[in-house]
């Protein structure tokens, strides 16, 4: 396993010196990697980063975000996805390559107000997010909770290989989505659970940087702790999950997804 | 100038108490603003100042917004009842300039390249002015960005120093600058070195000039480290280390 060194940091910092690869929230400066945003610095074989512990949401190609439709042309949705840029998702997405704005009547398939999941497929400086429902486990969201955390918290709430989620959602019988853009969405036929769930949501996102949260976590929702539980420290587990598979927590996410649209 | 009475004692003391390089009592709250993405609340002295930043977010109106990079809207405002008679609360010259200065002391710290078609609002509410307000303002409206996770340089720091029966003192209180020779707010970059504000109201000579420049720097260090601490405080705890659990 390759040494990560890591160290908290507040804007301006220095991380480290030498010739290091700028990856996140850094940039060079002479010889040295200067620190961007508080956070979590760590220093690996591949580069410097900074895991940022505030910010809003600003979309990233491959993201699975959950959006609201808040107006539409007669090419493509309008879509919020809770960022300074709004999404488009266009309509040949939906209805094929055929599409015909004077035939198709958008406001059937998806209308002003619907949730839906989606994947960004192209985003850069110059334009905003573009969207795509066409995956699997992508497209409308009939019903649920909605509620918003932190995008910074969304790989917390996830937890080391979605051990958080799965906690919340089999001691609630909840089926969770959670966009990476931080709008999560909680389902299920028990109001108690459902309620119970946002609680503990809520929790992760207000607690998410203090230890032994899964424990917490655990005593909320009256589940024994088991003898594998987390021990290593919460910025250890932030750090892992979010830096080294931020693929699998994307998958992870897809995974919610499919078993949320099964229920 | 004509000075009514002395600002300096004969042990060498300022009205105030303090010694001709001492700052005022400084306290720095993050997040004090839940509605906001990034606040601070500073007790400068008899200053109470709260910093709050919205954004990146759309820009309205749209016309506003730039192709390349993000815009920061500053507003500098005093409560009408931060002063002892009552402040009109429309906003006037002065604090329209405040503003302004504001602003251009704090964007040379932001990376808004980063943040293309986008706007960060910052508000600044003087809730008690003390002289030295905008200086205050500053050091709130820094840790306020970057509470709010946007992308910066470095911190900015700010201070001022002037002149007062003729010998250069660091941070000028009320008294001091209605009575005084001269003042010289300043704001800093502590590690890119760089000075980001600099204004100068009073007189002073080329060697008093530098004299005051450095103290001033000095006394934004100062500051720093305090802007510093309150930051991890809010983060990290107590914790200014961080501890691998192997």
């Amino acid at each position: 396993m390759q040494e990560i060194k890591r160290k908290y940091v507040v804007p301006g910092d220095k991380v480290i010196e030498g010739n290091f690869r700028p990856l996140m929230n850094v940039i060079k400066a002479g010889n040295s990697i200067i620190a961007t945003r508080i956070g979590i610095a760590e220093t690996g074989r591949d580069g410097v980063k900074v895991i940022p512990l505030s910010g809003v949401y600003i979309p990233r190609v491959n993201d699975i975000v959950i959006g609201k439709i808040i107006d539409h042309s007669s090419l493509s949705w309008e879509v919020d996805v809770n960022s300074c840029f709004s999404a488009h998702l266009p309509a040949q997405d939906v209805f094929g390559r055929d599409f015909s704005p004077a035939r198709d009547d958008m406001g059937r398939q998806l209308a002003i107000g619907d949730l839906i999941a989606a994947r960004i497929i192209a985003f850069d400086r110059t334009r905003d997010p573009m969207l795509t429902i066409q995956d699997k486990d992508l497209g409308k969201i009939p019903r649920g909770e909605l509620l918003k955390i932190s995008a910074t918290r969304v790989p917390r709430l996830i937890g080391k290989r979605g051990s958080m989620i799965q906690t919340i959602e089999q001691a609630t019988q909840t089926r969770i989505l959670i966009g990476q853009n931080g709008i999560v969405v909680v389902m299920g036929r028990n109001l108690d659970g459902i309620k119970l769930s946002i609680r503990a949501i809520k929790m992760v996102e207000e607690e998410a940087h203090t230890a032994n949260l899964t424990q917490r976590v655990k005593a909320l929702l009256n589940v024994p702790d088991s003898p594998q539980a987390e021990s290593s420290s919460v910025t250890q587990t932030q750090n892992n999950q979010k830096g080294e598979e931020i693929q699998s927590t994307i998958e992870e996410v897809e995974e919610e997804k499919i078993e949320g649209g099964n229920a | 100038m004509n000075q009514t009475k002395n600002l300096i004692d004969e042990n060498g003391r300022r009205t105030d108490g303090r010694n001709p390089d001492e700052l005022r009592q400084i306290k720095i709250t993050v997040g004090v603003v839940k509605n906001a993405d990034g606040s601070a609340f500073i007790e400068f002295g008899r200053n109470k100042i709260i910093a709050a930043v919205y954004g990146p977010r759309e820009v309205h109106p749209k016309h506003m917004a730039l192709p390349d990079r993000c815009i920061l809207r500053c507003r500098y405002h005093m409560s009408p009842f931060s002063t002892d008679t009552r402040k009109n609360p429309a906003p006037s010259r002065r604090e329209v300039e405040i503003s302004k200065v504001m602003r251009e002391s704090l964007e040379p710290a932001l990376i808004l390249e980063d943040y293309p078609r986008a706007a960060i609002d910052l508000f600044v509410e003087v809730l008690q002015a003390d002289g030295g307000s905008r200086c205050a303002g500053i050091t709130a409206a820094s840790i306020a960005l970057a509470d709010a996770g946007i992308n910066m340089r470095d911190i900015v720091s700010a201070c001022a120093a002037g002149k007062i029966d003729n010998k250069i003192v660091l941070d000028i209180n009320d008294t001091e600058d209605k009575e005084g020779g001269a003042d010289m707010p300043v704001a800093y970059m502590p590690h890119l070195e760089q000075v980001t504000l600099l204004q100068l109201d009073g007189i002073l000579t080329p060697e008093q000039f530098n004299e005051c420049l450095d103290k001033a720097i000095g006394g934004c260090n100062m500051v720093y480290e305090i802007q510093r601490q309150a930051l991890m405080q809010k983060y990290f705890g107590n914790e200014t280390e961080l501890k691998e659990e192997q």
